[in-house]
């Protein structure tokens, strides 16, 4: 009943306030060797600029690519040698612009803003010139991690943390609360089994099944849809069956606090399908969502293991930059299952 | 030492009192019924006694054992069959009884002398899914898989609810012999007729037991004069019946109507009453009283 009710609520804050394609906040790095004055003017034009934030100026190309790793930056400005000089001699002068691929939405929207700001200052400076002749700025785009802009590259990590999280949390949930409902249950709780044996019963078959399916996924996604596998083996596979842990206890958590398979049907498609739709990043990025609805994601465990999954499989990251996701998962996954075993009745209420 | 002993058990669901302290015991070996209507508590005690919840007042002890502190040990000896039908349809006959074995960590073969009786009977559709059995084969499976662990104690809650009466005769023919193997069974009903199979019996009506004691005990301490009536136009004979001053209730009970009277009052001198009234074909005859007719009486006090 309070779901009905309550669902058309926080769709329309949800989709009103996060549903957003828009560009918000973009990190900027700027790397310019010559530190001559325009590049530094156009570098003023951005920091002023509401949608970007300058992250930092860096001294050398080597730390480009560390912003990058560190996911500190989502775009960085690379001003040509000589930049001022060639565009005030030449009329021409080039700037490359790195943005992180790993989310094709957001990334042609990033790169179209910063080059149409590149373009209206080139257009200004155009025209206060004495000379007449125009200027050009070039702006030379580069994709990080996913040149071609394909959308498998987004959605492989994000369609990874859906399943899971259906299988594990909704299936286990329904498939306990099934014997409550048939009345198997009170047979099985008026027998010397123990209520962990009972647990560990119904959640070990569809352990196996999402184990099963991250390989499926994996293999369809490196052989089907070319997407590299650029991390990790054996890292993939730990921060999988960690989030499918985390599933599990959420799905054993949920049969706990509801008495039919309806409502477990409803607990776990609203309370975990849409916000790992919403909050993953998948469709919509987080970094433009508000304040609240940011702060919101972090307790969703599909988005630490789809960033998680992007660093390592995608961007192919080594473990350490993915050592926070998978602490933040084994955390949430105690904290789940020592709720879950706790909150499982021994008696029938 | 009791199978069961029960002393004061209590249990409020919210604002409903289902169970106002109730008082008994089973000795071992004694098949003991629980007769009342749905909603008289039935299940609730049975709940409270399988350890499936906890009474809010009262104690009670299983084969000896309390069944707040020792739930554990309890589970392990009693067998539990509750109202609704509570196995894996979708597991076959066979299927059904091996899993319920193996969660009691034992074997068919090993107690198959128990349940041989039962299980004959429902063999041919070993290989059946469970939901596809009648409502008979479907207790005496149901029956079989509460008797896989050779328990102590049986608890039947109302195991022939909705099973045609040919099922349920044997269905109580089952229980005498499995009483006979010093078993103690615990069995609810709503069936008044069903009473006199028990050893003792138990009338309950909201949450109340109205009294213990062997069905011939009942229907001795029956105190009123009962007579059956009948005759056509039944229901305009129990209008009229209960206008008789003499007359101090009158129920319908199946094909006749349930009279008790005021003691100097005479069977012939009713049904000249009646014939008077216009209903010429109606019979009076004195009767001896039944567990309902008794259940009537301590119900409506």
């Amino acid at each position: 009943m309070l779901i009905l009710l309550a669902m058309p609520v926080v769709l329309v804050i949800l989709f009103g306030f996060a549903i957003t394609t828009e560009v918000n906040n973009v990190r900027l790095a700027v790397y310019a060797p010559s530190k001559d004055n325009l590049s530094r003017l156009i570098t003023d034009r951005f920091d002023a600029n509401p949608y970007f934030s300058i992250v930092d100026i860096v001294q050398s190309p080597a730390d480009i690519d560390r912003l990058f790793r560190e996911n500190k930056a989502d775009v960085t400005l690379v001003f040509g040698e000589d930049f001022e000089n060639n565009l005030m001699h030449t009329g021409e002068a080039s700037v490359q612009l790195i943005v992180d691929g790993s989310e094709p939405n957001t990334a042609t929207m990033m790169s179209s803003y910063t080059t149409g700001i590149l373009a209206t200052y080139q257009a200004e400076l155009s025209a206060g010139s004495s000379a007449g002749g125009g200027f050009t700025v070039i702006p030379d785009v580069k994709l990080l991690y996913n040149p071609q802009m394909k959308s498998a590259y987004n959605f492989v990590p994000g369609v990874m943390g859906l399943i899971l999280m259906l299988i594990c949390a909704m299936m286990t949930s329904i498939s306990i609360v099934r014997e409550k409902e048939r009345g198997t249950m009170e047979v099985l709780l008026v027998s010397p089994m123990r209520p962990i044996s009972i647990i560990l019963a119904k959640v070990v078959p569809y352990f196996c099944i999402s184990a099963f399916n991250v390989v499926t996924i994996i293999l369809l996604a490196v052989f089907v849809l070319k997407v590299p596998l650029t991390g990790s083996i054996f890292w993939i596979s730990v921060i999988s069956l960690l989030y499918i842990f985390v599933a599990l206890a959420l799905g054993i958590t949920i049969s706990s606090l509801v008495q039919n398979q309806v409502s477990a049907m409803l607990a776990s498609a609203m309370g975990l399908m849409m916000p790992v739709m919403v909050f993953s990043g998948m469709i919509f990025p987080i970094e433009n969502m508000p304040n609240i609805l940011q702060w919101l994601s972090n307790i969703i465990p599909a988005r630490w293991y789809i960033e998680g999954i992007k660093k390592l499989m995608i961007q192919g990251l080594s473990v350490e930059y993915v050592l926070k996701e998978l602490a933040i998962l084994s955390v949430m996954g105690t904290v789940l299952i020592t709720v879950s075993l706790k909150l499982f009745k021994n008696r029938l209420e | 030492m009791n199978a069961i002993g029960v002393n004061g058990i209590e249990k409020s669901y919210g604002e409903v009192h289902a169970l106002k302290g109730v008082s008994f015991d089973v000795p071992q070996g004694e098949l003991f019924g629980i007769i009342g209507p749905d909603g008289a508590g039935k299940t609730t005690l049975f709940r409270i006694l399988t350890t499936l919840i906890l009474a809010d007042g009262g104690t009670a002890q299983v084969v000896g054992l309390d069944v707040v502190n020792d739930y554990k040990e309890i589970r392990k000896k009693v067998g539990y069959m509750p109202g609704r039908f509570s196995l894996y349809q979708d597991l076959t006959v066979e299927e059904n009884l091996n899993f319920f074995a193996t969660v009691f960590n034992t074997t068919v073969q090993e107690n198959y002398d128990l349940i041989k009786d039962i299980y004959v009977q429902i063999e041919p559709f070993k290989k059946r899914r469970a939901g596809a059995l009648s409502g008979g084969m479907k207790q005496k499976l149901a029956l079989c898989c509460a008797l896989i662990h050779k328990p102590e104690v049986l608890f039947l809650d109302e195991p022939t609810t909705g099973v045609d009466p040919v099922s349920r005769k044997e269905f109580w023919d089952m229980l005498g012999r499995l009483k006979k193997q010093g078993i103690a069974i615990i069995v609810s009903t709503p069936y008044m007729d069903e009473a006199s199979l028990c050893d003792s019996i138990a009338l309950i009506n909201e949450g109340l037991f109205l009294t213990i004691d062997t069905p011939a005990g009942i229907i001795d301490s029956y105190p009123e004069t009962i007579w059956a009536v009948e005759g056509s136009r039944m229901p305009q004979i129990l209008t009229r019946l209960r206008e008789v001053p003499q007359v101090k209730t009158a129920f319908a009970f199946g094909d006749v109507h349930h009279v008790t009277v005021e003691p100097d009052f005479s069977p012939d001198v009713l049904s000249e009453i009646l014939h008077k009234e216009g209903f010429p074909d109606a019979r009076v005859e004195a009767i001896k009283p039944n567990t309902e007719d008794a259940y009537m009486l301590l119900a409506g006090k």
